[in-house]
């Protein structure tokens, strides 16, 4: 629903913003291996910017420029990466011990199809029979080391040092949208199509960042580089909108599907800038563009290392709310992402100077 | 002949848990029809697959029983769009958080089993293995929509898609037992061209993962002199104790204990030796936990053999089994049936 009559050109989420969701989501990224992403990326963003260029960690970098001399230097940033496993040690006959990279938990392990290397090389997680424990076993979480990939007994094309990612093909259902990597493969989509659709009163500085989930290290980067005037995140954050252990009031959800995108004041990385978290706010208000406020709380998004950057840019985040990420699957709301569209590009159409013109 | 692994597959693919196996019962007539004289199905839903003997009447018979059902979970409660469920069939609950499934509502909806999030749980369900009861599954549904769509009582199927591993393996739900169909269906092809003196009932049985009830009504039903099982047993896998699992891809297992008949046990071990199938022996000292449990005790007693298939990760989504141990045990069972001949009956005995 467009909502705005003064910009001509919002982003509209269509067949072709899907099926690069898609592409994206189905792709392999796990953090320091971002490649499969990047590639996409790329060849997406090439024709409509300025400059492009891959720094010396990964991260893709580019420039939109506006019309015009001095304009606002606005830095935008998506993570590629995605939390995964690599294999560390090869015990023969197809079998791999591994490792997690990022906020894997074991308990969204076992009993899983995974692609393991850049050709996805099907494998499994396997579990011990039920048959074979005794019933003091399924009360054990398991461990990483009860745990192994298995890519059948003739090993083939995997070897030590491969990264996997859970084995999961994105799909449509209703209003939602199922895949993997959705964090932060959404950022990444509506990044892309920011690009495409760019004000022309700001630069536009986009970063595509690596490494993410393993310590904001492409976003520091990246934010040096630029050395921007401000930041604003696009990431997609948990919604734990999920009915409690005895259906009462959930008063912890951190988001809510379906109630538009998230903006960040507090996480355990950043304390946000109060003036853009107030032109974010204000923007949604004007418009009629639904938003939520995130929880104040743990987590984080790459702010967390851009704002400490130089010294220091003023951020702000926005997220897609999205249920169960880390695990083979997230489940976002379709409306969440038009709406964080739509309030990303209406707060970028709407930013001026003065914004930041006031003390912090 | 039917291709071994898009039939797997497509069985596999099929819903059917205990109960509600007539989602892929069809699929098992269409491949059993033209290697059958006459195909029936039973009062609980199980399938007689009927090949005629080429000896004078009243012939002497033999029960393949294969159960089709598959572990699932159902839906027993539904809270602001998201369901409750229990299992249908022995499931770790280890395995179930992050699994895709079907429910199979008023239409089939694709979803996620997921863990109530730690912190919406009480103290006492931190740290531990979520409980059952705290497992939901998303349809990424709206409340109302789910409401419209679901009610308590709908079965759940895994929707894990089947894959090809290395070393001409397959990996999926429900190989526990879809995997032996695909054996029985190979051992009526070769039963098609070859002269057998014996009637055969090949029979796709419901409920074994439950009550074994298909088992218990379709041996009584069909009333044959002997009955064998095929059914998955533990293959070697780097989760599982070494001495209770057996090599895949290695060929079946014959199982040797008290549900085995050891004259049955006798002939077919020295008849797998001459033709070089390989074979591993199954040790069970109590019970099959097949379908032979039931059989066993149907009627008057009846004689049974129970043929392994091993398979890694049993009752997981993720099974993994080797195609080779697929036809090995379809062709040992074929062959057993071929050389039984008129008298076979009276030289069957518990004496040495």
């Amino acid at each position: 629903m467009v909502r705005m009559t003064e910009e001509k050109h919002l982003p509209q989420i269509g067949e072709a913003q899907l099926k690069l969701l898609e592409r994206l989501s189905n792709a392999c990224a796990v953090s320091g291996d971002e490649g499969e992403v990047r590639k996409i990326v790329l060849e997406e963003i090439r024709p409509f910017s300025d400059e492009v260029n891959v720094d010396a960690l990964g991260n893709v970098l580019a420039t939109r420029r506006g019309s015009g001399e001095l304009l606002m230097r606005v830095m935008l940033a998506a993570h590629m990466d995605e939390v995964g496993l690599m294999l560390t040690h090869d015990a023969g006959d197809g079998i791999y011990r591994f490792d997690t990279v990022g906020g894997v938990t074991a308990i969204d392990l076992p009993a899983k199809a995974v692609w393991v290397g850049k050709e996805h090389i099907p494998g499994v997680i396997g579990l011990k029979p039920l048959h074979l424990g005794n019933s003091d076993d399924q009360r054990k979480p398991v461990g990483l080391d009860d745990l192994r990939i298995d890519v059948g007994p003739v090993a083939g094309k995997v070897k030590v040092g491969d990264r996997a990612a859970f084995a999961t093909v994105f799909s449509q259902q209703g209003g939602s949208l199922r895949g993997k990597a959705l964090d932060n493969r959404l950022g990444v989509a509506t990044l892309i199509e920011l690009v495409k659709n760019s004000p022309s009163q700001i630069d536009l500085l986009v970063a595509f960042t690596v490494q993410e989930e393993i310590g904001l290290r492409g976003a520091r980067v990246a934010a040096y580089a630029f050395n921007p005037d401000m930041a604003i995140i696009l990431d997609s954050t948990p919604a734990y909108d999920l009915p409690t252990w005895d259906v009462d009031e959930n008063v912890r959800y951190n988001t809510r599907l379906g109630k538009g995108p998230a903006i960040y004041v507090a996480d355990s990385g950043t304390l946000y800038d109060p003036r853009l978290v107030r032109h974010l706010v204000e923007t949604g208000e004007e418009h009629g563009i639904p938003y939520q406020i995130r929880q104040p709380g743990g987590g984080g998004t790459d702010a967390g290392a851009i704002h400490k950057q130089r010294m220091g840019i003023p951020s702000a985040s926005i997220s897609v709310p999205g249920r169960y990420h880390h695990s083979p699957a997230s489940i976002v709301r379709l409306s969440d992402w038009q709406d964080t569209m739509d309030l990303v590009t209406a707060a970028l159409f709407h930013l001026t100077p003065d914004i930041l013109s006031g003390e912090r | 002949m039917t291709e071994l692994l898009p039939f797997l597959k497509e069985l596999i693919s099929a819903p059917g848990i205990s109960g509600y196996e007539s989602g892929v019962r069809p699929l098992i007539e269409k491949a059993w029809k033209p290697l059958t004289d006459k195909i029936s199905v039973s009062k609980l839903g199980s399938l007689h697959g009927y090949q005629q003997g080429s000896g004078p009447e009243p012939r002497p018979s033999i029960l393949v029983a294969v159960h089709m059902d598959a572990i699932g979970l159902m839906v027993n409660a539904i809270i602001d769009g998201f369901l409750r469920v229990t299992t249908i069939g022995g499931i770790d609950v280890r395995v179930l958080p992050g699994q895709m499934v079907t429910v199979h509502g008023r239409r089939d909806l694709p979803g996620m089993i997921v863990a109530t999030p730690a912190r919406l749980l009480p103290p006492s369900a931190q740290n531990i293995v979520v409980p059952l009861e705290y497992l939901l599954v998303d349809v990424g549904l709206l409340p109302e929509e789910v409401a419209s769509l679901v009610r308590v009582g709908d079965p759940i199927s895994f929707a894990q898609p089947p894959f090809e591993t290395g070393g001409e393996t397959l990996v999926g739900h429900t190989l526990d037992n879809r995997a032996s169909m695909a054996s029985l269906t190979h051992c009526l092809e070769i039963l098609r061209t070859r002269p057998h003196f014996w009637d055969v009932w090949a029979v796709a049985t419901v409920q074994e993962e439950v009550t074994f009830a298909g088992a218990f009504t379709s041996a009584f039903q069909l009333h044959p002199s002997l009955a064998v099982s095929i059914d998955v047993t533990f293959g070697s896998d780097p989760t599982s104790p070494g001495h209770l699992t057996y090599p895949m891809g290695k060929g079946p297992t014959l199982m040797w204990g008290p549900i085995v008949h050891p004259y049955l046990y006798k002939i077919i071990k020295r008849m797998a030796e001459q033709l070089e199938i390989p074979l591993s022996i199954e040790p069970a000292p109590h019970y099959s936990a097949t379908d032979s449990d039931a059989m066993v005790l149907v009627a008057e007693g009846i004689p049974n053999l129970v043929i392994g298939i091993p398979l890694r990760y049993m009752h997981t989504p993720v099974e993994m089994v080797a195609l080779k141990d697929i036809t090995r045990a379809g062709r040992l069972v074929a062959e057993f049936i071929a050389q039984l001949d008129e008298n076979f009956m009276d030289k069957l005995t518990w004496e040495d």
